[in-house]
């Protein structure tokens, strides 16, 4: 197998971009990466792209087709593949992409991931990504999406006493960040009693706890490791690449409040990249409500189980601390377009690792890790980059 | 959820018809037709559920998708059978004394309406026992 870098890395504002179609946005997040790699698109031999439901949310199928073509390379006839894996479809794409130049069946490749979601009424968007967990016997019972995360929640509370506040510093934190990142959905710090007093989605989550609906797209160039120098002065190595599943329903769980598809994951990752969690000087945690990102940090073994509230409370996954969590604003504050998320996690860690992070630069990082879930868990996507 | 999809499932949605594998015991509701313990040596069978178990964890919805809307708040569970598998599921009663660890058991009620001339879902949700 051959080593990969990201040579080029592209995202589009997120937000609700009512101007903007689908197609947009995705041309506007390739042709930043192109120009970031300093590349014409005429050197891609493939793409990968993730998307959860372009089906339900624009009634467009056979993406993979469609973007190649508004890429401009119909004419070319590259492979593109669109990827699946509901809210883990970026992650996925990048890891498919990585595993194509690693396996010497491609060279340059496109990664990509892409949502266009205000296009439907909340009802459908919610309909829609209801899909992400099991239709049948959780969605027709009356679930919803922060429905099921709550009930993760409830039965973290009750175990390990976690308290309502370090519950909501998750998000006051990702606020934080967000509003030193461009591209971030919403610009603009909280408090916590902008949390706590926001409006009950399902107990005990409130409005605040849950990431946005949000349209928006992100792009990765990867290459082999021997050639990225011929475009980058700054390529990034791609440590580890790993993927886990789990059950698709969560009642369905050894344990409810942990994720151990990304406890298998996150092993698989550090095992290959022979790192540890001290060795990671930042991480983009799939935090899509705020208790996933308190499940997160403990499942990815970054602290103890049952610890992750007052760890946040302190201050350690804050910009400065032990472990900066989602210097992007995460999906709380950046956005979450549910395809793209992935590939932005991938953009961010890129940036730090570059030094360009702006005024939310981690001093020093040489090594970052991404974390993608579908669902509650039923597929994690994990990746640790590094600088080169 | 259209007529076949929901009719395809009555005997579970209504009477808790789920499966067991003889060769190991375990019991699955929502039903499997592969034990993933024993895989290809394993012998499911149907196996009709008691229909009484107790409370794993819970939330209250309030935001709901719009076929459950008119319901809120309401109770959403994950129970544990007593027979072993855990499913997601209503209960019905005064969200808040809705604690977990309580014991719960299944009755048929409406569960949701194809808009208003659509077909009525009707399944199972659980209320606390007395």
């Amino acid at each position: 197998m051959r080593d990969v870098a990201v040579i080029g890395i592209g995202c589009t504002k997120f937000g609700e971009k009512w101007e903007s179609s689908f197609r947009d946005i995705f041309v506007e997040a390739g042709a930043l990466a192109l120009e970031d790699a300093q590349l014409s698109g005429e050197k891609i031999d493939a793409m990968y792209v993730g998307n959860m439901s372009a089906g339900r949310f624009i009634g467009q199928e056979h993406i993979g087709a469609l973007i190649a073509d508004y890429a401009g390379m119909a004419t070319r006839h590259i492979p593109s593949t669109r990827v699946e894996a509901a809210c883990a479809s970026g992650g996925l794409a990048f890891r498919q992409a990585v595993i194509a130049v690693a396996s010497g069946m491609e060279d340059i490749v496109i990664a990509a991931g892409v949502e266009k979601m205000t296009d439907v009424g909340s009802d459908e968007s919610t309909d829609t990504l209801t899909g992400a967990a099991d239709r049948e016997w959780e969605g027709f019972m009356g679930a919803t999406f922060p429905g099921l995360y709550a009930m993760i929640a409830q039965d973290y509370m009750h175990k390990y006493h976690m308290t309502r506040e370090q519950l909501a510093q998750v998000a006051v934190k990702n606020h934080y960040n967000g509003a030193r990142n461009p591209i971030a959905q919403f610009q603009s710090e909280i408090t916590l009693d902008t949390v706590l007093k926001s409006t009950m989605v399902a107990e005990p989550l409130r409005l605040f706890d849950c990431s946005p609906v949000t349209d928006g797209a992100a792009a990765v160039i990867v290459a082999p490791l021997e050639r990225a120098r011929e475009f980058t002065d700054t390529p990034i190595k791609v440590l580890a690449s790993a993927q886990a599943s789990d059950t698709i329903a969560l009642h369905d769980r050894r344990d409810i409040s942990t994720l151990d598809a990304t406890v298998a994951a996150g092993q698989r990752a550090f095992k290959k990249a022979h790192l540890s969690q001290k060795d990671i000087d930042m991480v983009e945690v799939h935090d899509c409500f705020t208790i996933a990102e308190i499940c997160a940090i403990e499942d990815l073994g970054f602290c103890k189980k049952g610890e992750a509230g007052k760890f946040t409370a302190d201050g350690e996954t804050a910009l400065g601390g032990k472990i900066p969590v989602n210097t992007s604003g995460g999906l709380k504050a950046c956005g979450h377009p549910v395809g793209a998320t992935g590939i932005k996690q991938v953009c961010e860690i890129v940036q730090q690792l570059r030094g360009t992070a702006g005024k939310r630069q981690v001093d020093g990082a040489k090594i970052g890790m991404t974390h993608n879930v579908g669902g509650t868990g039923a597929t994690v996507a994990v990746h640790i980059l590094g600088r080169v | 959820m259209s007529v076949a999809r929901f009719w395809r499932h009555l005997p579970q949605r209504y009477n808790m018809v789920g499966t067991k594998c003889e060769t190991c015991g375990r019991h699955f509701f929502p039903p499997r037709t592969f034990c993933p313990d024993c895989r290809r040596a394993g012998k499911i069978v149907e196996h009709k559920f008691v229909g009484s178990g107790t409370v794993v964890t819970y939330t209250v919805i309030h935001t709901a998708a719009e076929q459950y809307s008119m319901l809120t708040p309401y109770v959403l569970a994950i129970v544990k059978l007593d027979e072993g598998p855990q499913i997601t599921t209503q209960i019905v009663m005064d969200p808040a004394k809705v604690k977990i660890g309580m014991k719960v058991k299944s009755v048929f009620r409406k569960i949701a309406t194809d808009g208003e001339s659509g077909i009525i879902h009707y399944g199972t949700k659980f209320v606390p026992v007395e």
